[in-house]
């Protein structure tokens, strides 16, 4: 399937999505460092409340530092990172205080492969807000249903495809209610086949007016959804605009070379 | 033969792939080496097993009260039967036998219902397993209370004695060592030293040194009159010894676990307790149940070591009456059965933690 194919089939599903005034994110002069190497120079990024943002880059150019950063996966060691209000810093309450309210969806879906799906849906509910487990469960085959897949809810995780397991790990996120999904290459891991049905959840929960900010390099996704794409190399922005202008009038030479590589296939 | 295509009819597999005859050829007649080997096994088994057969079971000798009755041809039984009661409690008071007889009865009854598939309550019955009945089964050995006469630890041993250390050590060296192994992986640089010291110490020196540190030099550092019970000392002694091992055998287990398990968990908003104990542990602990389980089997006959503290467990025991002069060089029948007593309880547990094996396997 070529990028264009899918762009069209996915075109009908997005557009009217709407953006408001309220500042979910803001990362101000944000640096990081591994060790000695640089990997996130000067960022500053500000996320309003419905936007869908998708960062693209090539690997190693610091755009999953950047989200993981967003959630205290990782430690960013300059600058401020303010989610929904709350500044990140060492302090254990508030990281576990915005990471409620932050889902996360990996490249590897990393599901408990211990517990059934209806027990991973559940677990954070049950644990981390309180919530009696009939209830956390009912919620559970809510948001399974949601990702179209009820049915796996006893099996286990390794009984499933790529695919559902992205699925499961999607509605796992969605049963804390986040305010912000964070999507790390989530159909990176995928078969061809199966981006599909992952896209299709993703481009659903845009459209609920979910804030989203996806690392992928998914164009034809960027193209219908993101109302703002942006590009990452070398630990830096690069450039970020709406995606009509990103893709048919990028300003930088990276940029300009990035997309004919990735999108000359 | 020729066939036309489509005609091929379905033909029976060869012979020589499938049955007792295909399951032969495979096995054992596959190569002329492998022919070599297997006659010269059946050989050596045509050699070894008649007399091993005899010496327990045809010439052995299963009735009578004295050593007079053993004709000496083939094992002498009548020994185990006459020293039975020693060799399963020690000198336990003889009228006072009903009281581990009850603990034991207990335990059984207890533990049924966790090989029960459909059994619900299977954490209240570990509850009790853990909880209650350590408590209980103190009071039935110990005494003292309740109306039961005192019954000093002396006087404890023979399989007894072996059950209790072991068990106490194995209770106790997974949950310490769990813990331990929590420590050492800690982002908390005091807690991680002093666990891995902890490890380090323990688990560099003998367990004989353990044992006797225990039993003679710890009581040189007590202010006089204080004192600890014998059997105490050497329990608290083999549970730390085997808690040190137990804990690099999870670490085993903490470390096989993916990084983005832990990211998944923390990115759900679990505390670091919580991420350990509902998403790491349960799979750590799974991973290394063969590990585990090796160290119970390695502690349970580590426990014989107290014998050189003066604790007589179930082979002290089977030592101490092979002196018994009206018994003398009947040894051979006392090491078979104490060494059988020990295998029925380790291949037990071997066995055990595959059903577990498996019964936890989910597909991944």
């Amino acid at each position: 399937m070529t990028e264009e194919v899918r762009a069209e089939s996915l075109a009908p599903a997005a557009r009217e999505m709407t953006v408001s005034d309220e500042v979910m994110i803001q990362m101000i002069d944000v640096h990081k460092w591994f060790g000695q190497f640089h990997v996130l120079k000067d960022i500053n990024l500000t996320v309003n409340k419905g936007e869908r943002i998708v960062i693209c880059g090539p690997s190693g150019s610091g755009k999953s530092t950047l989200i993981r950063c967003l959630n205290r996966l990782e430690e960013h060691q300059k600058g401020q990172i303010i989610v929904e209000g709350v500044e990140l810093t060492n302090d254990l309450k508030h990281i576990e205080q915005i990471r409620r309210e932050v889902g996360m969806v990996f490249q590897h879906f990393n599901l408990f492969p211990h517990l059934s799906v209806l027990e991973n849906v559940a677990l954070a509910p049950i644990w981390v807000r309180k919530m009696p487990r009939a209830e956390a469960e009912e919620l559970g085959m809510q948001y399974l249903e949601r990702v179209k897949i009820p049915e796996q809810a006893r099996k286990y995780p390794g009984q499933l495809s790529g695919g559902q397991q992205q699925r499961v790990a999607i509605a796992r996120s969605l049963c804390m209610n986040p305010k912000i999904m964070l999507f790390d290459e989530p159909t990176s891991a995928l078969d061809p086949e199966m981006i599909k049905e992952v896209l299709d959840v993703m481009i659903e929960l845009a459209q609920e007016g979910m804030t989203m900010l996806c690392v992928t390099h998914e164009m034809g996704f960027a193209k219908t959804v993101a109302n703002r794409v942006i590009f990452m190399d070398g630990g830096e922005i690069i450039e970020q605009n709406e995606p009509g202008e990103f893709f048919g009038n990028a300003q930088h030479e990276r940029t300009k070379l990035f997309l004919s590589q990735i999108l000359a296939h | 033969m020729h066939y036309s295509p489509g005609t091929h009819p379905d033909l029976p597999a060869p012979a020589s792939t499938v049955g007792v005859r295909g399951w032969l050829v495979h096995n054992l007649f596959s190569t002329p080496l492998n022919v070599g080997l297997t006659l010269i096994s059946l050989y050596l088994l045509y050699v070894a097993i008649p007399p091993i057969v005899e010496w327990v079971i045809t010439d052995a000798t299963w009735r009578g009260e004295t050593r007079e009755d053993c004709d000496r041809l083939g094992a002498c039984w009548v020994y185990i039967r006459v020293w039975f009661k020693q060799l399963m409690y020690g000198r336990f008071p003889d009228d006072q036998l009903w009281r581990i007889n009850t603990a034991y009865i207990v335990l059984l009854l207890a533990a049924i219902p966790l090989f029960l598939p459909a059994f619900r309550h299977k954490h209240w019955v570990g509850l009790f397993l853990l909880v209650v009945y350590p408590v209980f089964a103190f009071v039935m050995f110990y005494g003292d209370t309740a109306g039961l006469e005192l019954v000093e630890t002396p006087l404890w041993g023979g399989l007894f004695l072996t059950l209790v250390i072991a068990v106490t050590g194995i209770v106790a060296s997974l949950p310490i060592g769990i813990v331990l192994a929590l420590g050492r992986r800690s982002q908390m640089p005091i807690v991680r030293a002093l666990c891995v010291a902890f490890i380090e110490l323990w688990r560099g020196v003998p367990l004989i040194t353990v044992l006797f540190m225990s039993s003679v030099m710890f009581p040189l550092f007590m202010p006089e009159g204080v004192n600890f019970d014998k059997l105490l000392r050497a329990l608290v002694g083999v549970m730390l010894f085997s808690a040190a091992y137990m804990a690099e055998v999870v670490r085993g287990g903490l470390q096989a676990i993916p990084k983005g398990q832990f990211e998944a968990a923390q990115a759900l908003g679990l505390s670091y307790w919580r991420m350990m104990v509902l998403i790491v542990l349960p799979q750590a602990l799974k991973i290394v149940i063969p590990g585990i389980v090796n160290t119970f089997i390695g502690l349970f006959k580590d426990t014989t070591l107290v014998l050189i503290i003066g604790l007589f467990d179930f082979l002290g025991m089977a030592q101490a009456v092979a002196t018994n002069p009206d018994w003398l060089g009947f040894y051979v029948e006392g090491y078979v059965f104490v060494g059988f007593g020990f295998w029925i309880f380790c291949f037990g547990m071997s066995r055990y933690s595959q059903r577990l094996e498996r019964k936890l396997h989910t597909g991944h």
